[in-house]
């Protein structure tokens, strides 16, 4: 099967099609919400050590102005997204944490006015380029935002030959990719020539679902000859945009078990963290904003909203409206997001996605009275790593963790695919999340 | 406070009771077979087994203080698969105590649906088939078609002449008679296929059986590993022992064990491999009671045999996981 003359990939194994509700936001044009009177800024955003505050309470920030700064190798800058005053440094809820540090800022003094001035990064050393990566504190922005100097820097007995650049986003209702490859795909393809600087790849695929041909068409008008840039088009399939199922997709490589992309010779990054990438080395512009696909059938301005990072949710539903009462609050798409018991917690570097769900929608996925395995066999089937889920979800009921280590548990990756299908609504990612909380609290001890 | 759950918030269509309502549709098409050829005393063999089901159902699990799940449809398929594997002429007592042992032992007694290690139907099958064997190895000749034109629900009885299921009189006389039975070599194919023979209710006919089928591969509720490897074994060694494999597809439980019975969720393998497993194993066994054993068919024993291998086989038999090198 070919589209435009280019060949349609896909992983082999497994895979859901949920209905994709993409419709209510594609079309819509990435708009600047509004300056937040007040943000929530956490120290940790990213995978690995929270940031140490490097301001005090009352004291006087500017916009972009560096917050909490990096603590150990693997942690990230965090910037003020707004001028203001430090109000408050303590804990306060943040997605699935109850107490993480945050920096509470209230808007106050005034923005810098004009544009920055822009660079000639051709003319920047790679390790001059990820330091202004390192500065700016760009993190993955796909989802599990791991800080992107680390990720580029791989440990040097690991040759990479290949970028892959995710434009997958096979979440159902994410549109943010979408459109920003849409908006701004010079600005991307800048941005990967600058990632394929620092990283002296030979080849680099931008991999797209076929739910966004406009895009694909788009990249493959604009990339220029002789780059070894290629977009792929991909079948749509859930879970495409997981790293592993996107290098398999495009490359039939497989990372192996426990192992990371670059084990393979890969390095995965997300649109959106190449368009931060740039800004980062041109503008020297830290991650202070994101674009944020604000969607759900009871959302009355659904949009993509470029939005300051430290945004409470609050701020967002006051802005977009809602018809109905709101039944759930997920950050990030439905089938990985995270739901929030409260409208408090801010949006940070991760948020791709705010999904409000209605009183009925919501309830309809109960997983609190689950059946019986009845062995069906679908979440065998739609697993793309392979695994046994009904075992492990049964080894999971009995409390049996150190059996789910005989059934793989580590290599699943959460993606939901076998609670999607399961006729019985078992929750069968949250008995492997538990298995792996378990497994890891006995090794520490 | 907003609703919380852990991920995924979205959920496909499908749910036990979709499934197992879908699965009952596939069941009509045997099922109006079934009275097509045994007449309306197979309607009320099924009707009998169909509420003893369900009236199981609701008092063991009010007994046992489980939820009652009547609804769920799974005590329906169990009713109505114990009447398909009765002959014409049984006493209604027997597909009553059948279905009673199905639900209330093999079922509810070993945790209910999820839990029970063997095909309920097949189960109660089989132990009636020990209590009542004459009753339950007596076989009618399907009535003439002509009975339809005076069609009335309400006549209990069936008024053929009894007759030998085709596998027994190939196991007592040979094949040549029974070609002489129904003709001609084609004749007989025709017939087995379309059900006109001595046999179960709703087993006799291939036809019906397929078109459910048919439907529950197309609304994917069953997948083809089971059926395939189950009914390709016993096409290839009853080839190989010099049998006529297409007679042994057609003849007998085959189809609807190997579609219906042996693709039972609960009591099968979940991996694909494993799948492939368990058909081998039923189709070597069935070809093996078959051809050595003392009873013309064993399509029920084989089933219930690999149901009792089934959870070995989930220990033992991994797929490839992503990423582990084999």
């Amino acid at each position: 099967m070919w589209y435009l003359g280019l060949k349609i990939r896909t992983f082999r194994a497994g895979g859901v099609k949920p209905k994709e509700h993409k419709e209510i936001t594609a079309d819509k044009e990435i708009v600047n919400f509004h300056i937040p009177q007040k943000v929530i800024i956490p120290l940790l955003q990213h995978t690995g050590k929270p940031a140490k505050p490097v301001v005090k309470k009352g004291d006087i920030v500017s916009e972009a102005q560096l917050i909490g700064e990096k603590d150990g190798k693997i942690s990230a800058n965090v910037h003020s997204s707004i001028p203001g005053r430090v109000v408050d440094i303590g804990n306060y809820p943040v997605l699935n944490n109850l107490k993480t540090p945050c920096i509470v800022i209230k808007l106050e003094g005034e923005f810098k006015i004009g544009a920055p001035p822009k660079d000639d990064w051709e003319r920047l050393d790679r390790k001059e380029i990820l330091k202004r990566i390192e500065d700016a504190g760009i993190v993955g922005m796909g989802g599990a935002a791991f800080p992107t100097d680390v990720k580029y820097s791989p440990p040097p007995d690991k040759k990479v030959d290949t970028l892959i650049i995710n434009g997958v986003e096979c979440e159902p209702y994410l549109t943010t990719d979408y459109r920003l490859m849409l908006e701004k795909t010079d600005e991307i393809l800048e941005g990967i020539k600058i990632a394929k600087k620092i990283l002296n790849v030979e080849k680099v695929f931008i991999g797209i679902e076929l739910n966004k041909k406009k895009a694909i068409k788009k990249f493959k008008e604009s990339i220029p000859v002789k780059e070894n840039i290629f977009v792929v088009p991909l079948k749509v399939k859930y879970p495409q945009g997981a790293e592993k199922q996107l290098i398999k997709a495009i490359l039939d490589r497989e990372v192996p078990s426990g192992g990371l992309p670059f084990d393979v010779g890969v390095i995965v990054s997300n649109v959106a963290t190449i368009y931060a990438i740039r800004e980062a080395v041109l503008y020297k512009k830290p991650l202070i904003e994101r674009v944020i696909t604000v969607t759900g059938k009871i959302v009355k301005n659904p949009g993509n909203y470029k939005i300051r990072i430290g945004t409470p949710i609050s701020d967002i539903i006051q802005e977009v409206g809602v018809t109905e009462n709101i039944g759930k609050i997920i950050i990030g798409g439905p089938m990985m997001g995270i739901s929030v018991s409260t409208a408090d917690i801010p949006v940070t570097k991760g948020t791709s996605g705010i999904l409000f769900l209605s009183e009925k929608e919501a309830k309809k996925v109960n997983y609190s009275n689950f059946k019986a395995c009845i062995h069906c066999a679908k979440c065998v089937f739609v697993c793309p790593m392979g695994l046994n889920p009904s075992m492990l979800s049964i080894l999971g009921e009995m409390e049996k963790w150190d059996d789910m280590t005989k059934f793989n548990i580590l290599d699943c990756i959460e993606c939901g695919s076998c609670s999607f299908v399961c006729p019985a609504q078992r929750p069968i990612v949250q008995f492997i999340k538990t298995g792996k909380v378990f497994l890891k609290f006995r090794k520490e001890r | 406070m907003y609703r919380i759950s852990v991920s995924p918030h979205i959920h496909s269509k499908d749910n036990i009771a979709t499934i197992m309502w879908t699965v009952v549709i596939a069941l009509i098409p045997a099922l109006l077979a079934s009275i097509y050829f045994f007449g309306p005393r197979a309607f009320w063999l099924e009707m009998a087994s169909v509420i003893t089901a369900v009236v199981t159902e609701a008092i063991s699990q009010k007994l046992l203080g489980r939820k009652i799940t009547i609804y769920d449809g799974s005590a329906v398929i169990t009713g109505l698969l114990v009447a398909f594997n009765m002959p014409p002429n049984v006493p209604f007592y027997v597909p009553i105590v059948a279905t009673f042992f199905a639900i209330g032992i093999v079922k509810q007694l070993f945790g209910g649906l999820g839990y029970n290690i063997f095909n309920p139907a097949l189960a109660g099958r089989v132990f009636v088939m020990f209590a009542w064997l004459p009753a339950m190895t007596t076989w009618n000749q399907p009535l003439d078609p002509k009975w339809l034109a005076n069609f009335s629900l309400f006549k209990f009885n069936i008024d053929t002449v009894t007759t030998a299921t085709p596998l027994a009189i190939v196991k007592a006389k040979g094949t040549s008679e029974l070609i002489s039975q129904f003709g001609t070599k084609i004749n007989l194919y025709k017939d087995l296929f379309i059900g006109k023979c001595g046999g179960c209710i709703g087993e006799t006919s291939a036809l019906a059986i397929l078109i459910g089928a048919l439907f529950l591969f197309a609304r994917r509720i069953i997948s083809w590993h089971i059926p395939l490897s189950y009914i390709g074994t016993v096409f290839i060694l009853t080839f190989i022992s010099g049998q006529d494999p297409i007679f042994h597809l057609l003849a007998g439980g085959l189809f609807l064990g190997a579609f219906f019975m042996a693709t039972d969720y609960v009591t099968t393998p979940v991996t694909k491999k494993g799948m492939i497993i368990f058909g081998i194993g039923c189709g070597l066994i069935t070809v093996l009671l078959r051809l050595k054993g003392g009873p013309p068919e064993g399509v029920s024993f084989s089933i219930l045999f690999m149901n009792a291998l089934s959870p070995l086989i989930d220990r033992l038999v991994k797929q490839k996981v992503f990423g582990v090198k084999k």
